[in-house]
């Protein structure tokens, strides 16, 4: 500190506070900038799901029932559902539990920043990192194993809002399970637990129907099971239709679960988020 | 959220009768202060006085028991954005390291304001040039808590709080960090300063309160503390038959009587009053902090 600049005195006209959403969406892109610095993370984030799918590629062969349907597209659909979670319940949670005790919260909270703005910017961090993941999927599982990218529109529109859908509900998911968690160090574990478990027996590894009734009742709770459903009426064929539970896609149900999730979890959020600040929940 | 009128009209921070209690004990007991616009106001006190306490109050980090308490004539508890955009804080905990660099942050933070300063001159003011490019988790502690000091001034505040900011500096840095806070107070920042350094209290401060056990012990300039300026003063010399002291009330005559009876120059003559340290062990001792 030798050389000290003497800093000219502040101005003193009346002012405007900058919009939450530009703060927002320079939080998102700061929020960026950190996920692609921390190269442990993003390894795990983006070589994992890649290795399980060419892996899976390379163990399971064969079709399923007498539906013709690949095995391998099945997981796929698994695979991309999965991923999808990871990047948005166990990230953000993580991200936040982290946030919290790193003391990056408490120092955000002693500025105008407001908390919506924290929230916008964990929001496009998720929504990028997903959406990358999940074009990198796509790409692997077509150019690997033989997957066709759906034809129709209505296949596409059907993407659109069980991917949105299901990245937002799983993402206030993960913000109400970090406001449980209260340390970075728990937090892993209070996360990927559930994760774990829910992949295995929400139709991720193994076919869905395969497995035994009791779990697959127990799996219809959580969101994971609707979302690779719903992913799985995007990129197979209706032929599969025979051995879903329902021999139907369930659309409406999907997005039913996934919506009372979503409600239950920004109840949640709202209600126990500790933003170490007074004036303002 | 009204403007102060009159007498208040220059009050930075007004407290009355502050209680906040932690379980059965009252980390802070009946505080009345108030620190002037302008002014560098510190908070001495040993650990677990409640200065911490008091200052997080102040901030709008935690609530408070009982009394009044306005901050730039608003309740902290009820503090909005407005309001935070007016004060700078640097906490007592270092900030985290971090993958962004000391550039990077400091401009960020710089968005949250309206009246943001320039993010290079806030680097150039706390002596970070030379790492500006470099990220947090690269740099060394007192590094990193010159970012925190930075992070507290980019919004150009009326009034900074600075809870122990040169804890773990070396003495090259302390001294540049109080020619800083000394430019920053010059420039008509209001200042609330908590430390363990006396010294530090004595260089900056224009007013000290001495806190203990949740009270305010003594409250007043560095140099008049506990009636320091009037205290018996000590007057001690060099005769030939060895060194005397003579504790007084009045020195001056003292001395005038003692060069007269040595007829011109008074061999070692040294007229000291009590130090601030002295004062400041006296108060906390009699207030029961320390045991």
């Amino acid at each position: 500190m030798t050389t000290l600049v003497r800093l000219t005195p502040a101005r003193a006209e009346a002012v405007t506070l900058p919009s939450v959403l530009r703060i927002g969406a320079l939080r998102g892109m700061l929020e960026i900038k950190l996920f692609f610095r921390q190269r442990e993370s993003v390894v795990f984030t983006f070589a994992l799901p890649v290795i399980l799918l060419v892996l899976f590629g390379q163990i399971f062969h064969g079709k399923i029932g007498h539906t013709g349907v690949d095995f391998r597209q099945y997981f796929i659909a698994g695979i991309i559902a999965s991923g999808l979670m990871s990047t948005t319940f166990v990230n953000l949670g993580v991200g936040i539990a982290a946030d919290r005790t790193d003391g990056t919260l408490r120092r955000l909270a002693g500025t105008p920043m407001s908390a919506t703005a924290y929230f916008v910017g964990k929001a496009i961090l998720a929504l990028v990192v997903s959406a990358l993941e999940v074009a990198i999927l796509l790409a692997v599982g077509v150019a690997l194993l033989g997957l066709q990218l759906p034809a129709t529109p209505g296949r596409w529109i059907t993407f659109g809002w069980v991917f949105a859908l299901g990245a937002v509900t799983c993402s206030l998911l993960g913000i109400a399970v970090s406001c449980v968690a209260h340390s970075a160090r728990s937090a892993p574990a209070v996360l990927n637990l559930p994760y774990l478990v829910l992949s295995f027996i929400s139709g991720v590894y193994f076919v869905f129907s395969s497995l035994p009734k009791g779990l697959q009742q127990i799996a219809a709770l959580f969101p994971l099971k609707w979302l690779c459903q719903g992913l799985r009426s995007v990129f197979l064929p209706d032929r599969l239709l025979a051995v879903e539970p329902a021999h139907s896609w369930e659309l409406g149900r999907v997005a039913l679960v996934l919506g009372v999730w979503l409600v239950a979890s920004l109840v949640v959020c709202v209600r126990m988020f500790r933003w170490q600040r007074l004036g303002e929940q | 959220m009204t403007q102060a009128t009159g007498g208040t009209a220059d009050c930075a921070v007004r407290v009355r009768g502050l209680r906040k209690r932690y379980g059965g004990k009252a980390a802070v007991d009946g505080i009345d202060l108030q620190v002037r616009r302008g002014e560098v106001f510190a908070l001495l006190g040993p650990n677990g006085a409640g200065k911490t306490t008091t200052v997080e109050i102040l901030e709008g980090y935690r609530s408070r028991d009982g009394g009044e308490v306005s901050v730039l004539g608003t309740d902290p508890a009820r503090g909005g954005r407005a309001w935070r955009s007016r004060i700078g804080i640097v906490s007592q905990s270092e900030s985290a390291p971090s993958e962004l660099t000391v550039r990077e942050m400091i401009t960020h933070f710089s968005t949250y304001y309206p009246k943001a300063r320039d993010p290079e001159e806030i680097i150039a003011a706390v002596g970070l040039q030379d790492q500006a490019a470099s990220r947090l988790r690269r740099l060394s502690g007192g590094q990193r808590r010159r970012v925190d000091v930075a992070l507290g001034l980019v919004g150009s505040p009326e009034l900074l709080f600075l809870d122990e900011p040169t804890t773990g500096f070396d003495p090259q840095a302390r001294r540049a960090f109080w020619d800083l806070v000394a430019g920053l107070a010059g420039d008509g920042m209001t200042i609330v300063l908590t430390t363990h350094y006396l010294d530090e209290a004595e260089a900056l401060a224009d007013r000290v309160a001495v806190l203990a056990a949740g009270r305010i012990a003594a409250i007043g300039t560095p140099g008049d503390l506990g009636g320091r300026a009037t205290a018996a003063a000590t007057v001690s010399w060099q005769a030939p038959d060895g060194p005397h002291a003579v504790l007084t009330q009045t020195p001056t005559c003292y001395v005038t009587e003692l060069a007269a009876s040595f007829g011109g120059e008074i061999p070692g003559l040294a007229v000291t009053r009590p130090s601030l340290e002295d004062r400041y062990l006296e108060l906390i001792t009699q207030n029961g902090a320390l045991t």
